[in-house]
């Protein structure tokens, strides 16, 4: 069943890919990534990476995924153009592509892994734990460095996106909230006893 | 935990001020800080720089062997902060003069030295990426630092987009290597490939890592980047681009190939010796053409790693010493050489032709004797440093019995002097004057100088860098 299961999910990630970039249509394009992330998660599943599974849909397919209809949607790429242009390099790409295919069924056929990897592949998973914890405990353990490592890169995401796209307007009015909060009746209004039968 | 975290105290500092020097700058008053922010991270670099460098020995192992502090590792860091903190101070005035001096721009430096950092002592290949991808991020948001100017933007796009697929060539690599040796660590792995043979699945992966480092080394053939992108950014990112990033690539690919695949030294080292045959080719015969002076260094870095990959290619702690040595003559070469690149103007816009260069002698003959010098060496002609430098490469690879890559080294260093030389005959006997006017500033002039004049000195003692470089050789081959 599992093993049904397993080229199921593989074959449908592999078509997803496949289609992702060959459809015509770039929002068919992200329809297929969707079913390419799916895919993946079943294989997590198949793991017994269920938390890992339940990210990718939630991430990719909830957050990502829809991110990216929207860019699709909103800018204005014409696509067919950009695939003229590919096509004309395609004969060659497919050469390459080829060769290395070619390779890479040297390379599995005749797989094998080293004599020891058996006993380095520890369980991921220690035994009694849920699948969050053991993941918890490696992050903030084991791979500590890692951990940190990567929340730089995400600063270094957040202030590339900013200096690249922040422009400071100076003709746009700004809402200060301290000024409106110190601004009292006395400055804001004045009043003005007029006698009846005068004017201003 | 406590010991592992005292071992990466350099990067811990390091990271805090740039998150501290960010949260100060927002707060206040942004960009007119940046002019002094330029100023304390590089004093903090260097101060970093020289604390690694004279503190520590041995050989140490932080976080199960995922950071590995050693002589290696201390002789890298200190030559990326010295050469991250020098062009960054460079730069400072072009970039402010220009109006594009952003204060992030020394924040976004500083954390791509985090990751270079990283780089260099990465003990697993997981570390490996995520000191990678910190450093080449960074890079890719310098690189479109001017953002209104089309070319920049580019610039940007393009190396981030070629990034984006060496990266994944880099982990597709990784994750067969792993698929062979069940470990990312490279002490597991070179432990499982020292029994038995190299399998060719190993051997799929080692060379996907490989391509993946190659760009960024910029290595022919995945130097297609390279031009475009030091041309497009501005002159002062380029220069960064040339020094420090290319230092950290090049150790991190020795210690890959040796930490990892010590024992597959056969395997590898034919990869390499094409990588470098075909970089040191087509580095000196595409530079022929150019009119750009930045397109031109761009190509000159190109032969230049592939000389300085004849020292990895050998495989032996000969080479590691011949490749650190080359590195760092190379950096004060292109130190130097961009400063006098950035020096030249006319109406306030930066030139970069060549042609602007014609009797440029007559007008600054002082200017002209030190990038005579420069050239000189960056060309390898004997009584300069850069001479040395091939001289040393090419030994490690006589040495390893790999006397048809030095021949080849000597023949491709005979055709690039051409471009080089060609820059001083137009500077000295050029036909018409040109009318570009040559920047006062006296931090351009002080590096220029003494990049010049490291040149010439560095013939007669290197500072200790020779035997640091012996033994940072002898920690990494075993």
């Amino acid at each position: 069943m599992s093993v049904f299961a397993f080229y199921l999910f593989a074959i449908s990630a592999i078509t997803g890919g496949l289609f992702t970039v060959v459809s015509r249509q770039p929002v068919h394009s992200v329809l297929w990534l969707i079913l390419a992330f799916i895919s993946s998660a079943g294989l997590f599943v198949l793991l017994g990476a269920e938390f890992v599974a339940m990210l990718l849909v939630i991430v990719y397919v909830g957050a990502v995924a829809v991110l990216f209809l929207f860019v699709v949607m909103m800018l204005d790429v014409d696509f067919a153009e950009l695939k003229a242009e590919m096509a004309r390099y395609m004969p060659l790409a497919l050469l390459i592509g080829l060769v290395i295919l070619m390779q890479f069924v040297i390379a599995f056929g005749s797989w094998e892994s080293a004599q020891d990897v058996a006993a380095n592949i520890s369980q991921p998973m220690p035994d009694g734990r849920h699948n969050t914890e053991a993941l918890g405990l490696i992050i903030y353990d084991q791979y500590f460095l890692l951990f940190q490592l990567s929340g730089l890169i995400l600063l270094v995401a957040m202030i590339g996106a900013i200096v690249l796209t922040l422009r400071h307007r100076k003709d746009v009015k700004r809402q200060d909230v301290l000024a409106q909060m110190y601004r009292d009746p006395a400055k804001a209004m004045e009043l003005k006893d007029i006698k009846p039968g005068q004017g201003l | 935990m406590q010991a592992d975290l005292s071992v990466i105290l350099p990067e811990i500092i390091l990271a805090v001020f740039s998150m501290a020097a960010l949260l100060v700058a927002v707060y206040t008053v942004k960009d007119k800080l940046a002019p002094m922010l330029v100023w304390v991270t590089a004093a903090l670099m260097v101060v970093l720089g020289i604390w690694i460098g004279t503190s520590g020995s041995g050989a140490t192992e932080a976080f199960g062997g995922m950071f590995v502090d050693d002589a290696f590792s201390r002789f890298a860091k200190v030559a990326i902060l010295f050469s991250a903190a020098a062009v960054m101070v460079m730069g400072q005035d072009y970039m402010s003069k220009r109006g594009m001096l952003r204060f992030e721009y020394p924040i976004l430096i500083a954390l791509s030295a985090i990751g270079m950092m990283v780089m260099v002592s990465a003990g697993d290949l997981m570390a490996l990426y995520m000191g990678l991808e910190l450093q080449s991020l960074a890079l890719y948001v310098v690189a479109a630092l001017r953002r209104d100017s089309v070319k920049s933007t580019e610039a940007g796009l393009k190396y981030f987009v070629l990034g984006a697929l060496s990266s994944g060539l880099l982990l597709y690599g990784a994750s067969l290597v792993y698929g062979f040796a069940g470990t990312t660590l490279f002490s597991g792995i070179i432990e499982v490939a020292q029994h038995g043979e190299v399998t060719v699945g190993l051997l799929f992966g080692i060379v996907f890592l490989i391509s993946g480092m190659a760009f960024k080394v910029s290595a022919v053939p995945f130097h297609m980047w390279t031009p475009d992108v030091y041309e497009g950014a501005p002159t002062p990112v380029t220069a960064f681009f040339a020094s420090a990033p290319k230092v950290a690539a090049m150790a991190l690919f020795a210690r890959v190939l040796h930490d990892a695949f010590g024992y597959a030294v056969e395997d590898w080292s034919q990869i390499i010796a094409l990588l470098s045959v075909l970089s040191m080719f087509l580095g000196a015969v595409a530079a022929i053409g150019q009119t750009d002076l930045k397109r031109l260094m761009a190509y000159s870095s190109i032969a230049h790693m592939g000389y300085a990959l004849i020292g990895l290619a050998a495989g032996t702690a000969l080479g590691i010493q011949a490749l650190l040595i080359y590195m760092s003559i190379y950096v004060a070469m292109n130190i130097g050489t961009f400063a006098f690149i950035m020096m030249l103007h006319r109406d306030g816009k930066a030139v970069t032709d060549i042609s602007a260069l014609n009797q440029y002698a007559k007008r600054e003959p002082g200017r002209a004797l030190g990038m005579l010098v420069l050239l000189f060496s960056l060309a390898g002609v004997p009584p300069m440093l850069g001479f040395f430098g091939k001289f040393f490469v090419l030994r490690a690879a006589v040495e390893a019995n790999m006397t048809w890559l030095a021949i080849a080294g000597v023949i491709a260093s005979v055709i690039g002097a051409y471009y080089y030389l060609r820059i001083v005959f137009l500077m000295y006997f050029g036909a018409d004057a040109d009318d570009v006017e040559t920047s006062r500033s006296p931090v351009l002039l002080a590096f220029f100088t003494a990049g010049a004049a490291l040149m010439l000195i560095g013939v007669i003692t290197t500072f200790g860098v020779e035997g640091a470089a012996a033994a940072a050789a002898a920690m990494l081959v075993r």
